[in-house]
Parts: C-alpha cells; structure tokens; sequence
C-alpha cells in the first residue's frame, strides 16, 4: 500500500511554493520506487510552517515544514515517508505542535485534515449532521438553538446571530433569501477564506441550515475577487453538494429545497458593508442604504434577508450537532463560543489561533506569534482591521472579548492582529487609513467622501511641520465630524486608528518639529 | 485571462444573453466580459444596457464604481501589489517603491512592452506571509525586491510554446 502525502493546496501554501513541492515529492518519491498517494489537503492554519507537509504512519500524522522545493531530496533521504524525526524540518506529530494543540478547534475543527473537496471526508467528520439534525426541526426550533448558543455575528458587528434569524422568519414574504457576506476586506484576516478553501461544505452546511431555519429558498456566497481559489473550490463543492443531495429542490429528500450560487465582488472593500453588498448582488453601485429598514425585514430586492459573515454561518453545523450549550459553554460574558484570530503581520509565528473569548493580545502575539518577524521589539498593535485602533503596549493585557475591547474604543472586529515592530511611523499609518477611506468610500455621504480627503491633506501639514497646532486641532474636528455625522461605519470608524495614533504615539506626529524626518 | 482584443458585438450579445436571466445579473455579465476580453469594451455598454432594460448611464456608473473592472486592455499579466497594513508591516511601501521604479510605470500603467500592468489591492487575505502580491490568478508571498526581479524577468521571457 502507497504512503500518504498531505501538501496544502489553500492560497498561503501556494503562495510560498506548494504546487512546486507536491510535484517534486511525487517524482522523486517514484524514483526511489516509493509510490506516494499525494493528498492536496486544506492548510492547518500554522501560516509561517506553510508549506507544511504531512506523512502518515502508524501512530498519526507527522508533519514537516517549511519545506521548500529545494528540501524535499533531503527529506525524503532522512526518511520522510517513515515519519522520520531526524531531518531539521521534522516537527514530530502534527496534533502535537503547541502551536496547534493549545487552540480550542470548534469551527475549525477539520481543516488541514481532510481534502476540502472530498464529501466522504467531510462526512467521516460529521459533516451534514447539523443538517441533518435541521431537517428534524421546526424553523422555530432551530433559531431557538442559534439563539441560546449565544452566536453572535463574526463580521465585526457582534449582532446576535439567531435575533436577526428570528426577525427574518417572522417577516412574512413570497422570497426570503441567505446571503453570506465573504467580502472579507480587512488587512490581516484570512479566516473566511481558509473556511472556504479548506472547508467549504461547513460554509455549505451552515448556509442550508439558516434556510431552513428563516423559511429561505436561495442563498449568495458574496465573494471578494481577490480570492479566486475560493471562488474554484465553491463552485466545485457547490455543484458536487448538488449531486449528493444536501442542495438543491429536494434536500436529502425531505422535499425542502435551498439553492445556493457563489457571487463575485469587483474589488470594493465598501461592499463589506451589508447594505452596500445587497446593492451590489443587485447589480448596482455599492451605495450604502439607510437602515431602517433592516435588511431583514427589506433586503435583497426588497425581500426579507439574512447577511451573516462566513464565520457566523460556519459555526452553525456545530450548534446544531453538537447542541448550543456545548457551543456557549465556551467564552466569557456576553461573548460565547470561540474566536477565530488571526495573527498577520510583523510576526513570528502567524497564522489562525481559534480560542474561547477572554485570552489577552499579549498572550497570543507573544505565546502563539513568538514576537515579530524582524526580531524588533513590538509597538503597535490594530485588532479588528483597518477601521479599528491601534493599541499601545498598556492595552495588551485585556481580555479579548467584544464588550471589554468596546470599552476602551477598540474592536475585536473580524479578529484580525495586525502587528508592527517599532520601525513603524504612527503617524504614516494614521494616514494611510485616511488614504485607505478616500480611495474606497463609496461617495454617498459628506464627512466620508470629503473628509477623507481632507483628512490626508491636513495629515500631511501636520508632518511638514505646517501650522501644527491648529492642524491638530482641525484633524481632532475632522475626526469627531467623520465619526458623528458618517452614513456608515466606513467614514464612521476611519477616525478611530487616526485618533488612537494621535492618543498613544504622539511622538510620531512631532518628528519634523523635531528635526528627525529624514 | 485572454487579452485578445479580438472581439465582436456577436461575441458580447452572447455572453450578455447568456447571463441577462439570473437577478442582478449586471454584476456575472461584467464579470464574464472581463475574464473573456481582458476589459470591458466601451461598445458593450448600449448592448448590456438594452439586455437589462437600464441606461447607458447606469451600466457605465456600475463599471466605474468597481476597481476590478477596467475600460482599457491590459498588458499580457497584471501585477497586483498589497498596499494594506499588514503587509506595509513588513515592508510593502519599500516593495511598492521598487516595483514602480523597475517596471517604469505607476499604478493603473502598462509598461510600454505590453507585457506587464501594475495595480494596488487593498488585501489578498495572506496577511501572515506578507509582502504579498498577485499576478493574474496565483498569489505570491513573501516577495522581496529580489523576488520581485526574478518575476518580473520570468514574466517577461516568452517560453516558445505561448507563441502564436
């Protein structure tokens, strides 16, 4: 019997080579007359150890990495297909790795394990049977599960997930739709993408559930064209989840019916924005609406409509399966269940850390991230993407849960943590995120469209040293303008990385006063 | 992607027909142009803007909103270069700063070689291997300067088969 062979096929394993090493094992492997059975696995989430190879024995996976094309003849001559541990890359067995074995793997319990494609995999993982068990049930009954699970929207909002469900189902209509918002826009989060790379029938799954849960009939997978293996990997899973029976006019034949189609965005990170993002799936410019009415009472042409982020509606075949309580016994407060962080980067070690809300910031970027890349000490610190503060040093130490970050002014957002060693110039950042907002807002409100722009400007006298104080004051004005008087969160929350640069690293917005910009 | 500019109104009222149905169909007809043509031709707007029952004026404001969708062809390969804070942590603004200066052209230019168009991204979701860049349809991480180089040169040698 042929050895198996795990090489990642997500876009971080590709990115560094992958597709070059499976090759190059397969041929040599054959050469030395070790026929390999090559399995192109999703990625473990161990982002800085990609490409990660796996070979299984008797006693479990090992695993090896980084591997480079160029070390794979010596790893296959210290006895790579054996689960040889002499060889430099040889990092013992794969569910061994600290790394990997202090996470608390809820959502994220299969990838890197199965082929993301292959159903029997997904199936000898108990996939569809939240679905399944959804298919016993009484709409009414699943939102109650949702609900006491204590789900709460992973896009940033923090919305309870089964509230909107129940909005949504209590709205009579002739249509009602589910659409996933995977327009995952936000510097330093890779978490929907890997879900749906490594994982797309849990998106799948997740997705038929809030159908039969709301009464919906069609689902969009809103995707960034940025992603295009995502696009490849569902449209295959779509199509191959029709054929199985779990989409489609008759699901598993029960006689409901749920069809899904994935959508491609066109680069515009405002379509992360619900409202904007049913705009767009209707064809138009990705204008943000007013709310009211809520997009699920009048939302995908003016039907009642569920927009949950891909993590919300990833985490749903586990609460259905496995039952809300064992879903909200994790977590603190009011926030339950896991988080999926990712540490992106200036960082050692980064990669996806799912863990129960409550762990700090210092405990992951330090036990888990290993410190920076460069080997500098770390400065700042922006959880929760581009529209969200940058923390200082004394705000590291805080329990990494929606209402305690909410506190001091900072998100938890998407769990993005984007860290910068201490080369960075704050006040370069803080402009970049004025920069950021006049390239993408989508131009329907004043402080957004006008104020980023100014923003920029009255950045930039600031460090030429031109007027200082009183542009100061002007960019604190701006600020408080763009924040109280914004359509959306876009020109909303721009100001909170510029106005927590200005807070905790002034020093950097006096450097041309004090004659040190080069 | 086929930068052909070999294209015919025949061409494009039949990816048009093909999509017209679906709801909200303007956004999968763009698409489609695009992936087939390399850019959205300015003589599909009237024959999209017929197909849907919008005006000229819509379909050609749906195409200027999005930074996806061009109106000009591109070079054989377009290059795309993270810009957003992730990767600026490990040093996209200096990666940025070279690539311009090696291919001679700004963001939104082809180099006068038809062969390589330079674009900014705002996150290709490979936020712990950064630099990160896309070309075409594969991401690369990790890119430095060097890298870059050796891209750019691979990029630009024609392997004999591609010809003709």
């Amino acid at each position: 019997m042929s050895i198996r062979v795990y090489v990642p096929r997500d876009t971080t394993a590709l990115s560094l080579g992958a597709d070059t090493v499976a090759r190059r094992l397969e041929r040599e492997a054959a050469a030395r007359g070790y026929p390999i059975t090559l399995v192109r696995n999703g990625s473990r989430g161990l982002s800085w150890l990609e490409p990660l190879v796996e070979v299984d024995t008797p006693i479990g996976r090992f695993a090896y990495g980084p591997v480079a094309p160029s070390d794979v003849t010596a790893l296959l001559d210290s006895g790579l297909l054996e689960g040889s541990v002499s060889h430099p890359l040889a990092l013992g067995p794969t569910e061994d790795i600290d790394y990997l074995a202090r996470q608390q793997r809820l959502t994220f319990a299969r990838i890197g394990i199965t082929d993301p494609l292959s159903i029997d995999d997904y199936r000898a993982h108990n996939g569809f049977c939240g679905l399944e068990s959804a298919l016993q049930r009484e709409p009414q009954d699943i939102v109650e599960e949702v609900k006491a699970s204590g789900l709460r929207g992973r896009g940033g909002a923090a919305f309870p997930t089964g509230i909107k469900w129940q909005t949504v189902l209590d709205t009579p209509a002739d249509q009602k739709y589910i659409v996933c918002n995977a327009d995952e826009g936000d510097s330093g989060t890779f978490a929907d993408r890997l879900a749906m790379e490594c994982d797309p029938y849990m998106l799948i799954e997740g997705m038929a559930i809030a159908g039969l849960a709301v009464e919906a009939t069609q689902g969009y997978i809103y995707l960034r064209s940025e992603y295009p293996l995502a696009k490849q990997v569902l449209d295959e899973a779509i199509a191959r989840t029709e054929q199985a029976g779990y989409l489609g006019d008759n699901l598993c034949g029960s006689g409901r019916t749920f069809h899904l189609e994935v959508r491609l965005g066109a680069g515009a990170y405002i379509c992360g924005e619900e409202t904007s993002l049913l705009e767009s799936l209707e064809g138009k410019r990705g204008l943000v609406r007013f709310k009211p009415p809520l997009p699920a009472i009048e939302g995908l042409f003016g039907r009642p409509t569920v927009v949950n982020n891909v993590l919300s509606l990833a985490a749903v075949p586990f609460i259905l399966a496995e039952g809300a309580e064992a879903y909200a016994n994790h977590g603190m407060g009011r926030s339950r269940g896991t988080l999926a962080l990712q540490l992106a980067g200036n960082v050692k070690r980064g990669g996806l850390v799912e863990l129960a809300f409550g762990t700090t910031l210092r405990t992951l970027m330090e036990e888990f991230g290993g410190g920076t890349r460069t080997g500098k000490p770390l400065r700042a610190v922006q959880v929760g993407g581009p529209l969200c503060a940058y923390l200082p040093e004394s705000q590291w130490d805080m329990p990494l849960d929606y209402e305690t970050f909410a506190e001091v002014g900072a998100g938890v957002g998407h769990g993005g943590v984007v860290m910068f060693d201490d080369s960075v110039d704050m006040a370069e950042q803080a402009r970049f995120s004025m920069e950021f907002c006049k390239v993408e807002s989508c131009g329907k409100c004043t402080p957004c469209r006008i104020g980023s722009t100014r923003g920029v400007e009255v950045i930039d006298r600031i460090r030429a040293n031109d007027n200082r104080e009183a542009n100061l004051t002007l960019l604190h004005d701006l600020c408080e303008t763009m924040v109280d008087g914004s359509l959306c969160a876009m020109g909303g929350m721009t100001p909170f990385p510029v106005q927590s640069a200005l807070k905790h690293f002034p020093d950097d917005f006096q450097r041309a006063a004090n004659g040190d910009r080069s | 992607m086929n930068h052909s500019q070999k294209w015919a109104p025949q061409a494009i009222q039949a990816e048009v027909d093909a999509l017209k149905h679906k709801p909200g169909a303007l956004l999968p007809i763009l698409h489609a142009l695009q992936d087939r043509l390399g850019f959205i031709p300015e003589a599909a707007v009237p024959i999209i803007a017929d197909a849907l029952h919008q005006s000229r004026a819509e379909v050609h404001g749906v195409i200027s909103f999005y930074h996806h969708f061009r109106t000009t062809p591109p070079g054989r390969h377009v290059v795309q270069i993270c810009r957003a804070e992730a990767c600026q942590s490990v040093g996209a603004r200096q990666l940025e700063a070279h690539a311009k200066a090696r291919l001679g052209v700004d963001y939104h230019q082809t180099t006068p070689d038809r062969e390589i168009t330079l674009e900014a991204v705002y996150c290709l979701g490979n936020c712990a291997c950064g630099p990160s860049i896309r070309v075409d349809d594969s991401i690369r991480g990790r890119v430095t300067p060097e890298a870059f180089d050796a891209l750019v040169d691979e990029l630009q040698t024609r392997p004999l088969e591609v010809m003709g």
